[in-house]
């Protein structure tokens, strides 16, 4: 164990935690919700083909949806039930824009629906043990939703040496991987035993904040007879869950802006992931459920809870004892990144890791004011950008210019918003920014195409013309010689004749 | 002085003729000013600025036209052709105001007649079909440019707002006062509605 006391990097803050309203609570499973709602398109756009129809009985593991490509994670019902309906539904996307939801409406029975016998993983190849993962539909838990399989494949192309764990969890309320790790220390460790050998891997680091002491000694514990593993205590610190500060802060090294880790021979995995790692290879079962922390000012009861995927909002508020009269706001996930939730009948997804209800006291919904160039935005950045100054450009809608100022390299983490004595929206004005910047690209794109489209039409047009005129060109020529023929004929009857 | 004015005369022989050489071999094919300027157009060849299609309007700014006459682009595309062209930006004339919903073509294909007069009007081959065959428009092909509804003998083409879904979408503008430093501000104290938006 090494602790690290020196700042891990530059920047970052240090938010009220919260934590100690959850702290305390084992997870509890939720009971089964009555009716489960998937959608079929992910949050990156991509579309799902369900694979079965109104009226199907479907069973608890059984797949349900895929996608075409790896990029597209396959769904699994997380109940025993029968699909309902197939319509539009609000998504758990912070547009709230209804997507094509199966709605499965479940039994009472709660076994799975195959008999997953245990495997042992050390048969399988790497190939199949990358492939198990994809197709037990597994994504990153820690929030970015993004497929754990494609990230192990691409880490073993590149022949990744260290696999670093996240076990940071630096957004305020959350504790919901705090828990997981406490309680199933051993199965994290197993699912990072199986990734190392999955993607051929040296060691793996697993990386905890040091305010997770009872985390560090259960995962420690679990980890003690395996050689390559090891546990590393990282200051409390945000944005430490964010992949390229954790490196920093366990290796010293430092990403490059616009690279990725890999490109230093590192890969980062959330232990939640790891643990459903370990789920996917040792028993073959898919991902279909995920810990959430139900927690806020909000709420009456905050909890841990292991929640179905496409569980409705409202079933986790009703089994944390409802909403407190100053409840505010819904957020998905912690406080300083998550969204807003449109509707408590919106269901939760996979990349949803908290659920939190905040109170007036909690929300600050105040006035903002002029800033005061106090340059404590610039001191939080951990990117080491000028949060200000890129505002300033995107309120007079100048992308380029906020672009100049490093927007692109931007996490969002909302460090700056957080510090700011005026109560500038700083972090929205970049999210804002990087949408607006988005879609403009995809219009160059459009317009591009209809350039294409066009100067192929001009050439479709010429080709006709051209292929018009020869015709009738051979048309005439094919007149004239027949004219010159019956002319010659007539010649040759008329010498004939005078003859 | 007699050698002084036959080293010059060498000299301009010299530079004439590589200049000479330079404009033949090296003539660039077509205005390079009516590729930047059409680079900045939106493509929706919709003719609404009177040319018919994006690149003529183009030609026809770099020969000295308007550079408000184009209403899909907006004042983003007047502003960017006035910052090539170093122009006094022109306000949009009314005429030519942009239209602030992005649109598409479709066709009610149950009325559809398959007259092809609308695959003929389309600038950019987005519509599909044949003779006494039904049509529809590809979408993603479309540049809601309206040349297509007008031609139609059924009325049976509609112009419909495009929706906006899971990747088109993003975060609105916060509803901020973020100004200059505070004191830049001479006696104002509460934010009026021109500052705030």
């Amino acid at each position: 164990m090494q602790t690290l006391f020196a700042k891990p990097f530059r920047g970052g803050i240090h938010p009220t935690g919260h934590k100690e309203r959850t702290e305390q609570s084992q997870i509890e499973k939720l009971p089964t919700p009555k009716r489960i709602f998937l959608g079929l398109q992910q949050r990156n756009g991509t579309l799902l083909t369900p694979l079965v129809k109104v009226g199907d009985y479907v069973g608890k593991g059984q797949l349900v949806a895929k996608g075409a490509s790896d990029m597209a994670v396959p769904l699994h019902s997380p109940v025993n039930g029968t699909v309902v309906e197939i319509r539009d539904y609000v998504s758990a996307h912070p547009s709230g824009i209804k997507i094509k939801t199966l709605i499965i409406k479940s039994s009472e029975d709660n076994s799975w629906s195959e008999n997953y016998p245990p495997i042992n993983p050390d048969t399988l190849s790497q190939d199949e043990m990358i492939q198990r993962i994809l197709d037990a539909g597994i994504v990153g838990l820690g929030g970015a939703g993004f497929p754990s399989g494609v990230k192990l494949r691409l880490a073993k192309q590149k022949g990744v040496h260290t696999l670093l764990i996240n076990g940071g969890e630096c957004e305020p309320y959350l504790t919901c991987d705090d828990r997981l790790m406490q309680e199933h220390a051993s199965e994290v460790v197993a699912g990072i035993e199986l990734m190392v050998r999955a993607i051929g891997a040296k060691e793996a680091l697993v990386a905890v904040e040091d305010n997770k002491p009872r985390s560090i000694e259960a995962l420690s514990h679990a980890a003690s007879e395996i050689e390559n593993i090891s546990v590393k205590v990282v200051p409390s610190l945000y944005p430490m869950g964010s992949e390229r500060h954790l490196i920093k802060a366990v290796t010293g090294k430092t990403v490059a802006p616009g690279e990725l880790s890999v490109a230093l021979g590192i890969l980062v995995h959330n232990v939640a992931t790891a643990r459903a790692v370990y789920h996917a290879l040792r028993f073959n079962r898919p991902l279909i459920e995920r810990v959430i922390t139900v927690s806020g000012g909000g709420i009456e009861q905050p909890k841990n809870l292991v929640v179905p995927i496409g569980t409705p909002v409202s079933d986790l508020l009703t089994a944390c004892g409802g909403l407190t009269m100053s409840a505010q706001r819904l957020v998905a996930g912690g406080p300083m990144m998550g969204q807003v939730i449109p509707s408590p009948y919106t269901p939760v997804d996979k990349s949803i890791g908290g659920l939190l209800a905040l109170n007036e006291q909690e929300v600050r919904d105040d006035q903002s004011h002029d800033c005061l160039r106090c340059g404590r935005c610039v001191s939080a950045c951990p990117m080491g950008l000028m949060p200000f100054q890129m505002a300033a450009h995107s309120r007079v809608s100048d992308y380029e210019g906020a672009q100049d100022y490093g927007l692109n390299n931007c996490l969002l983490c909302g460090a700056c918003s957080y510090v700011c004595p005026s109560r500038i929206p700083l972090v929205q004005h970049f999210s804002h920014a990087r949408g607006q910047i988005n879609a403009q690209r995809s219009m160059a794109q459009k317009s591009a195409l209809a350039r294409k489209l066009t100067d192929a039409r001009k050439q479709r047009l010429d080709r006709e013309a051209a292929a018009k005129q020869a015709e009738k060109e051979a048309k005439a020529a094919a007149r004239k010689k027949k004219a010159a023929e019956k002319k010659a004929k007539q010649a040759a009857a008329k010498a004939a004749a005078g003859e | 002085m007699l050698l002084s004015v036959i080293t010059l005369l060498v000299l301009a022989a010299i530079f004439g003729a590589l200049l000479g050489f330079a404009s033949i071999r090296f003539k660039p094919e077509g205005n390079p000013i009516v590729e930047e300027i059409d680079n900045l157009l939106p493509q929706s060849q919709c003719g609404q600025c009177g040319h018919p299609g994006c690149r003529p309007y183009a030609e026809a700014v770099a020969n000295g036209e308007e550079i408000n006459k184009c209403a899909p682009g907006g004042e983003a595309t007047m502003l960017a052709i006035a910052d090539l062209l170093d122009a006094e930006p022109q306000p949009l004339d009314a005429e030519h105001e942009a239209d602030p919903v992005k649109q598409v073509a479709v066709i009610r294909e149950a009325e559809c007649i398959g007259c092809t007069k609308c695959i003929q009007a389309c600038p950019v081959d987005a519509i599909l079909g044949a003779a006494k065959q039904m049509h529809t428009v590809i979408e993603s092909e479309c540049t809601g440019c309206d040349l297509c509804v007008e031609p139609c003998p059924v009325d049976c083409i509609d112009m419909v707002p495009v929706q906006t879904d899971i990747k088109t979408w993003h975060k609105d503008k916060p509803n901020s006062y973020l100004n200059l430093i505070a004191t830049d501000k001479s006696g104002l104290l509460i934010p009026n509605s021109e500052t705030v938006a």
